[in-house]
């Protein structure tokens, strides 16, 4: 190792000062950086909510709120199952390639079990909450619309698995939040392990 | 690979110069430094009791970074505040440790304060030229008790609230204007969310602003005719070929080495009382504060925190509320009188007359015991003595135009001693 | 200088007697200690059990009361936990403070933080401290409260006692001790044991960082001891030829 030529104990006592001071005053520093993460309370607010979907009719909307954010829990019909393959043609990621969601959501119907769709209901756009448009065809969006959701801010448009369609701002499809089945009629949001 | 090395560490120092050369261009960093710090000469022979003044910066420092982040978490409402104490205490990661440094940086303010301030009576610190660095340290202390006042509300505990309580009637009884000036000062007809609110805004913003400004004109008074020392000499009175006082040395590295050991035995005492016992048996964090505030319920004794209490003694000495307010005014003003007060010409205790010692020994005698009498439920014997040791204490400042300019000094040395 | 260290001195000692002592009847020691930690657990339950129906402990998580005291979240549901609440819930209770002061005359005060107010002894007298008192409307009163609105709730298992009183010289009255009159569920030494886990839980649930908050003040001493070393080498070096 190169000694410079000012090497004194004078130098290595001031190195060691700054050296052990600069340590203590980082460590001072973690309680203070630390203390901005959530505190319990907010984990307590943000814990995962359960939900009972055996009441829920089918092609009923449940709207429940999970830290801060509107979550969807659609009860889908048969048909409503079935239209899923049909529409791919008009939506920019059928596959779900670049949204949101977990993996046991990265299938054709972007859910858990079929007949449930859990969603959170935010537009990839700017954030507004889409509006349910479940009916087949209507007059304002024309003779191809399968059913969906459609975001009244700026006109984005979701299938009934939440993927977007082609040719509207929203970028990606609606994200799917982390979720599993306590039981078969109750879906505990926000936590998808074993310890909620 | 030294000369790489070298080269880098060059590259970097000359790379430095060139930043400071461009801010001394614009700002006048480097004579700053040198005017205050590596050309600032104070005595050699500093003692501890020179320390306290750094040690209150650094608490000073200490309670603003402490105070901004419970800031954050506080809530400043009668329905939210002790809660949000708990809150604090219980749910924020680490919110305990900031408010214990913070509650326990409140009462060593004072203790730290308190010497500073002695040792400006021990070694004439007072006197020509720096009576105005004194009386700037006084608004300064005022300020403190001011700051730790308002503080004390804010958990809205029972001590809070009845604490507050007393105080703000004591400005009702003032002639003609209190009652509407205790109503102006509280918001309300009594201590409520208002008040809470108002005092929040003092603490947090109000009061700080005015002691961060004290203390910086406070160290340029000083700066500007030289710090004292435990010999009472003008060490600019001999200077050396350099130009340079004989006796002193530059404040960086001399002194800013010594007070960082200072430092550091200050913080190993305070971490003491901050980890093992915060509560201090109750001085610090008073019992009846763990209770909320409750208008129905009053404490069992009521005292305010040991920092005031040798005022609240005096207070509660004199029979007629009136007077003892007047009576603890003139205690905390009294003092700012001293640079005129005094008339004897030799500044340290080292050199002055014994009949100095000895007052100076009473008075703090006095205080300490007055201290003591005002956390006491107010009995007979307890009224009396605080009777006594009030006359004291009035006594220290009052008499001393007299004994000052009889007393016999000792020469003083054109050099100081260790 | 001396005189007024000798008088600092004494006024601290002086200070610290007179505040030690409670006005009203005297205390006797809990001797509790937070670091026992079955002792928290048993207190836990206990307090669950006969406390947590009348008075709440808003600032308590269940949460991190499992952690504290070392059990698993299924041990705090199924021991601790009977009203449906989550384990991220506080330990509120139903009753409503309006209500419980019609009911009581005054509503049972939050526990979150009584042994801070309190001390841990006044809590250990005050809940041993029971008598049968025709004049009360709950039928008992209590010699560390007096007129308490507090029902006697441990008094199957401590047994009714009386209150002995007598005079002093001054005319005073004086509490001469208790008399049971009939032996409860448990015997008195696992009564007050008992009393002593509920006390100790309540010491912890006041502050439940205080364990951590000593450890980790040890950690920070020593480390500034090392740091006060290197400065005051470092000052020692830079002072050498001064003087």
């Amino acid at each position: 190792m190169a000694e410079s030529t000012g090497f004194t104990r004078r130098h290595f006592l001031t190195v060691a000062t700054v050296v052990t001071g600069g340590a203590g005053v980082i460590a001072t520093a973690v309680p203070f950086v630390s203390s901005f993460k959530p505190s319990a309370r907010a984990q307590a607010l943000g814990a995962p909510i359960e939900v009972d979907v055996s009441k829920l009719e089918l092609g009923a909307l449940l709207k429940v709120e999970w830290r801060g954010h509107p979550i969807y829990i659609l009860h889908r019909s048969d048909e409503m199952i079935a239209s899923l393959k049909k529409d791919a043609g008009l939506l920019r990621d059928p596959e779900s390639k670049d949204s949101e969601q977990p993996s046991y959501a990265t299938n054709e119907y972007r859910s858990i079990k079929p007949a449930y769709l859990v969603l959170e209901g935010v537009c990839t756009h700017l954030g507004c909450a889409p509006m349910p448009r479940f009916e087949v065809a209507p007059a304002d969006l024309g003779p191809q619309w399968p059913g969906g959701f459609l975001c009244p801010c700026h006109g984005s448009k979701f299938d009934l698995a939440g993927r977007v369609f082609q040719g509207v701002p929203a970028p990606t499809n609606l994200s799917v939040p982390p979720y599993r089945y306590i039981n078969d009629s109750t879906i505990l949001i926000g936590s998808d392990t074993g310890n909620s | 690979m030294a000369t790489n090395e070298a080269d880098v560490f060059d590259r970097l120092g000359r790379g430095l110069s060139a930043l400071g050369a461009w801010i001394d261009d614009r700002f006048p960093m480097t004579k700053l430094i040198k005017e205050h710090a590596t050309e600032y000469y104070a005595s050699k022979n500093f003692n501890f009791w020179y320390g306290f003044g750094v040690i209150a910066t650094v608490v000073l420092v200490m309670q603003l970074v402490t105070g901004i982040f419970l800031t954050m978490n506080y809530k400043p409402s009668a329905d939210g505040a002790f809660a949000s104490v708990e809150y604090i205490m219980r749910d924020v990661d680490w919110g305990w440790l900031i408010r214990y440094l913070h509650s326990t940086g409140a009462s060593a303010f004072f203790i730290v304060v308190y010497l500073h301030m002695f040792r400006g009576l021990l070694y004439g610190s007072y006197k020509k030229p720096r009576e105005l660095v004194w009386i700037i340290g006084m608004f300064i202390y005022l300020c403190l008790m001011a700051e730790a006042f308002f503080g004390y509300l804010l958990p809205w505990g029972n001590m809070s609230y009845w604490g507050a309580q007393v105080i703000v009637s004591l400005f009702g009884a003032i002639p003609v204007i209190g009652n509407g000036l205790a109503e102006w000062i509280r918001g309300d007809f009594y201590i409520s969310d208002i008040t809470l609110n108002r005092f929040f805004a003092f603490h947090v913003i109000a009061v700080p602003l005015a002691l961060v400004a004290l203390v910086v004109v406070h160290i340029m008074a000083l700066h500007e005719v030289g710090s004292n020392n435990p010999d009472g000499i003008e060490i600019k009175d001999y200077k050396g070929p350099d130009g340079h006082p004989i006796d002193g040395v530059a404040f960086h590295p001399y002194h800013t080495s010594k007070d960082l050991v200072i430092i550091v035995i200050f913080l190993i005492l305070f971490s003491a009382v901050v980890f093992f016992v915060p509560d201090m048996g109750g001085y610090f964090l008073e019992h009846a504060n763990f209770e909320p505030a409750n208008a129905l319920k009053t404490p069992e004794h009521i005292a305010p925190v040991w920092y005031f209490t040798p005022f609240y003694a005096m207070l509660r000495a004199v029979p007629n509320k009136l007077l003892g307010v007047v009576l603890m005014g003139s205690a905390v003003l009294l003092p700012f009188f001293l640079p005129w007060l005094d008339r004897c010409r030799v500044k340290s205790i080292r050199y002055r007359g014994a009949i100095y010692k000895v007052a100076l020994a009473v008075f703090a005698v006095s205080f300490l015991a007055l201290g003591y009498l005002g956390m006491q439920p107010p009995t007979g014997a307890v009224v009396t003595l605080a009777q006594i040791f009030t006359v004291l204490y009035f006594g220290f400042f009052l008499s001393m135009p007299f004994y000052s300019r009889v007393e016999k000094t000792k020469p003083v040395p054109t050099r100081v001693t260790p | 200088m001396r005189i007024a260290a000798v008088a600092l001195l004494l006024s601290l000692g002086l200070a610290g007697a007179a505040l030690a002592q409670e006005e009203g009847a005297k205390l006797e020691p809990a001797n509790t200690n937070i670091k026992n930690v079955a002792s928290l657990q048993r207190g836990a339950k206990y307090f669950v059990n006969y406390c947590l129906g009348c008075h709440s402990a808003k600032y308590v998580r269940y949460n991190r009361l499992a952690a504290d005291l070392g059990i698993t979240e299924k041990q705090l549901v199924d021991n601790l936990m009977f009203t449906g609440e989550h384990p991220y819930d506080t330990m509120a209770i139903a009753m409503k403070t309006e209500d419980a002061a019609r009911w009581f005359g005054t509503a049972p005060p939050d526990l979150s933080l009584i042994a801070r107010s309190r001390g841990t002894d006044y809590l250990y007298t005050y809940l041993r401290g029971f008598y049968v008192d025709p004049s009360r409307p709950t039928g008992v009163n209590n010699i560390v409260l007096r007129g308490s609105a507090m029902p006697a709730v441990l008094w199957e298992l401590q047994g009714p006692q009386r209150a002995k009183f007598g005079t002093d010289k001054s005319g005073k009255e004086t509490f001469e001790g208790f008399e049971q009159i009939r032996p409860g569920s448990m015997p008195a030494a696992q009564f007050d044991e008992m009393v002593r886990d509920i006390v100790n839980f309540l010491d912890y649930i006041g502050e439940p960082i205080k364990r951590e908050r000593e450890a980790l003040g040890i950690r920070v001493i020593g480390f500034l001891l090392v740091f006060l070393l290197i400065a005051y080498l470092l000052k020692k070096e830079i002072w050498k030829d001064v003087h």
